[in-house]
């Protein structure tokens, strides 16, 4: 389809226009409702317009946080979101990188063995198994602690596996060439398959950190301690403070914030995965 | 300098065994070609050589040292792979610096040393260059720059110029003779193009199935085929074959329809009332009065080269029996003319055998019949 009618193109810009309003809309009723005071967003009617409360309803809770929620800093519920995330998308490109370098590059006894059972995980979420995991998290004492945030979700069957397909694709003749030249495994590893992993690592980490940012059950089941709340327990908690309305217009505000580092991320690797497919080697 | 020792070489894969006790000895300097048919194990052979698979059976030794348990790297060879696996990631200078990085020589000792195998291989604008920025002919010189900055005992070579098209493989063929003359490195080379393999070689080994069929030089290799898979296998168009009877005297061919060839020049002693294959190559088939004819070819399909022209068909003896041929396109002959004669379809020419080029083997084990 490289026709090029202008009616075509009309059309095809109107489909793309109303799928990015689609999209956007609901995420314009919440910036816009982020900037009213409480009772503005109690009418029934939600406003269309942006308010003046910009700055006063977010450095609020920046500062402060909602009382009526624990009263914890959203940027410190921000800050903990983001060093979990972080280190759960790091800790899973590191663990699956080398797990599938040891499948893909050793024969060792067993070796198909552990890459089905490896492959069989990925058909046991964070939640099928959270009591067992809670109990040995709890056991070694690392309840509220980063490590306990994270440690339970470093492993990554899906990563694990799509980095051994993306080795697979590459031609035995490298390994060989890089042995000829004196490379030993882990020098290989460090000097060829590292940097032509660099795409496939960017592309990972994106989904990765949005799976890290994006727990909910297993932070809230290993912290009790306000100061790791996260971001996202921070907005369930206020959306259902007791005895009271929910206050619309910070929760709002606060997942805007929430959205905020995940797009950061997302732009700022897109640039490297877009220039990684540009350049695919030949 | 030195030479490679390939001593009784078994492969097996699990229960198949696919080199047959291979031995070859590689003299210091030498280029030593090594041809077959796809699969006959030219790949394995090499690739054992090199260290990247394990020896079976038998010995490879690399400048007098036995080297079956030793890491490619501590082989002291370099290899130039028929993909060219080159680092996608790495600029041409750091693809040909890497080895000796890891080496641990000093920067200015590496750089000398890519800077003159750079020049020597008309690569320096492109030292900056990443492999997919360049032509396959220019990655093909990388591949082999970064052998030669190594200084190897020995260059190993698997198909290094199958992927490039006819006109660059042969400039690039030129190269790697020029390249391996002035530098002396003793080199083994993989093909399956007997153009690649005759030209290029000091001495051939030409591999069947597993064995090595005959090594020797390209021209004893082509005037003196050991077998008759060698001799089909060298030579353009493949070499006829026709089934035949030595005489008594070991002089006196007869092809098996009764119609008598000229004798040998040279007796072979020993052999005498044999079954035989008789072998004659396309181009030793002269065009020549019907009443000097040994044997009379009807034309089927003419093929026009220029300078020489093929013409292929039937078979007939002076008898006019038809005479079964193997031969390159089946049961058919091929003679190589000269490129002014006017033939066309359905034509009889009366043919000779050439003086002296007379390949006779031994119809059951298919080898060459010599003196005994
Ligand atoms: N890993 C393996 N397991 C079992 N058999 C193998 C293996 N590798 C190669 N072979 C067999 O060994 C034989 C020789 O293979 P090799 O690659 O050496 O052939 P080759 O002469 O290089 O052919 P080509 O010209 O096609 O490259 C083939 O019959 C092949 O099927
Ligand atoms: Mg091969």
């Amino acid at each position: 389809m490289v026709e090029n009618r202008p009616v075509l193109t009309i059309l095809r810009h109107l489909v793309l226009g109303l799928g990015v309003v689609i999209v956007l809309f609901p995420v314009w009723v919440a910036f816009v409702a982020s900037t009213h005071p409480q009772a503005a967003l109690m009418s029934g009617a939600a406003p269309l317009l942006p308010g003046d409360r910009l700055v006063e309803n977010y450095s609020r809770l920046l500062a402060s946080g909602m009382s009526q929620a624990g009263g914890t800093p959203v940027g410190l519920m921000l800050l903990n979101s983001f060093i979990m995330a972080l280190l759960i998308a790091t800790g899973k490109i590191a663990v699956s990188l080398v797990s599938a370098f040891a499948i893909v590059y050793f024969r060792f006894p067993f070796r198909m063995v552990a890459f089905w059972i490896i492959f069989l995980t990925l058909m046991l979420p964070v939640e099928v198994r959270i009591l067992p995991t809670f109990e040995v998290i709890a056991d070694l004492g690392m309840l509220n602690s980063y490590a306990g945030l994270t440690i339970p979700l470093v492993a990554s069957a899906t990563a694990t596996f799509l980095f051994r397909q993306f080795y697979l694709t590459i031609p035995d003749e490298l390994a060989e060439a890089a042995r000829m030249d004196g490379a030993g495994p882990m020098r290989f590893f460090r000097d060829i398959l590292l940097p032509l992993s660099r795409t496939n690592i960017a592309a990972i980490f994106v989904i990765m950190f949005l799976f890290g940012w994006n727990q909910y059950l297993w932070p809230l089941i290993v912290t009790t301690d306000e100061s790791y709340t996260t971001i996202v327990m921070g907005i369930y908690r206020m959306v259902n403070v007791s005895d009271e309305q929910p206050q619309w217009h910070l929760v709002m505000a606060t997942a805007m914030l929430a959205l905020l580092p995940p797009v950061v991320v997302i732009l700022v690797m897109q640039r490297l995965f877009v220039k990684g497919l540009v350049e695919t080697e030949k | 300098m030195a030479g490679i020792g390939i001593r009784d070489v078994v492969k097996r894969y699990g229960d198949t065994k696919v080199i047959h006790g291979v031995s070859i000895d590689v003299a210091d300097g030498e280029l030593i070609v090594i041809v077959g048919p796809s699969g006959c194990g030219k790949s394995t052979l090499l690739r054992m050589v090199a260290g990247l698979e394990d020896i079976t059976g038998g010995e490879v030794s690399i400048d007098g040292r036995v080297v079956n348990r030793l890491e490619p790297k501590d082989r002291n060879i370099a290899m130039v792979f028929q993909n060219y696996a080159l680092y996608p990631h790495m600029s041409v200078y750091d693809n040909m610096a890497y080895g000796l990085k890891i080496a641990g020589l000093s920067k200015e000792a590496i750089r000398a040393r890519v800077d003159k195998a750079a020049t020597m291989l008309q690569l320096q604008p492109y030292l900056d260059r990443k492999p997919r920025q360049l032509s396959g002919g220019q990655r093909q010189r990388v591949a082999m720059g970064r052998c030669i900055v190594r200084e190897p005992a020995a260059f190993l070579f698997d198909e290094p110029l199958s992927n490039l098209d006819a006109k660059l493989r042969v400039q690039m063929r030129l190269e790697i003779r020029q390249l391996q003359r002035s530098l002396g490195t003793t080199s083994l080379y993989v093909t399956h193009d007997q153009v690649e393999a005759m030209t290029l070689a000091d001495r051939l080994v030409v591999m069947n199935a597993g064995v090595a069929e005959q090594i020797d030089t390209p021209m004893n290799v082509y005037l003196h085929p050991a077998t008759t898979f060698v001799a089909g296998f060298i030579g353009s168009p493949a070499m006829n074959f026709m089934p035949g009877r030595l005489g008594a005297d070991g002089r006196a061919v007869t092809l098996d329809t009764g119609a008598p060839l000229r004798a040998l020049p040279e007796p072979i002693a020993g052999h005498g009332e044999k079954a035989v294959t008789i072998g004659v190559r396309p181009e030793h088939l002269t065009l020549v009065g019907s009443e000097a004819a040994e044997l009379t070819l009807r034309v089927g399909v003419v093929e026009t080269l220029g300078a020489d022209t093929l013409v292929h068909g039937a078979l007939l003896d002076k008898g006019q029996a038809v005479v079964p041929v193997a031969g390159e396109g089946g049961e058919v002959l091929a003679a190589r003319l000269p490129g002014n004669v006017a033939v066309r379809e359905g034509d009889t020419l009366p043919l000779r055998v050439v003086e002296g080029a007379l390949h006779v083997f031994d119809r059951e084990t298919g080898r060459r019949l010599a003196d005994v």
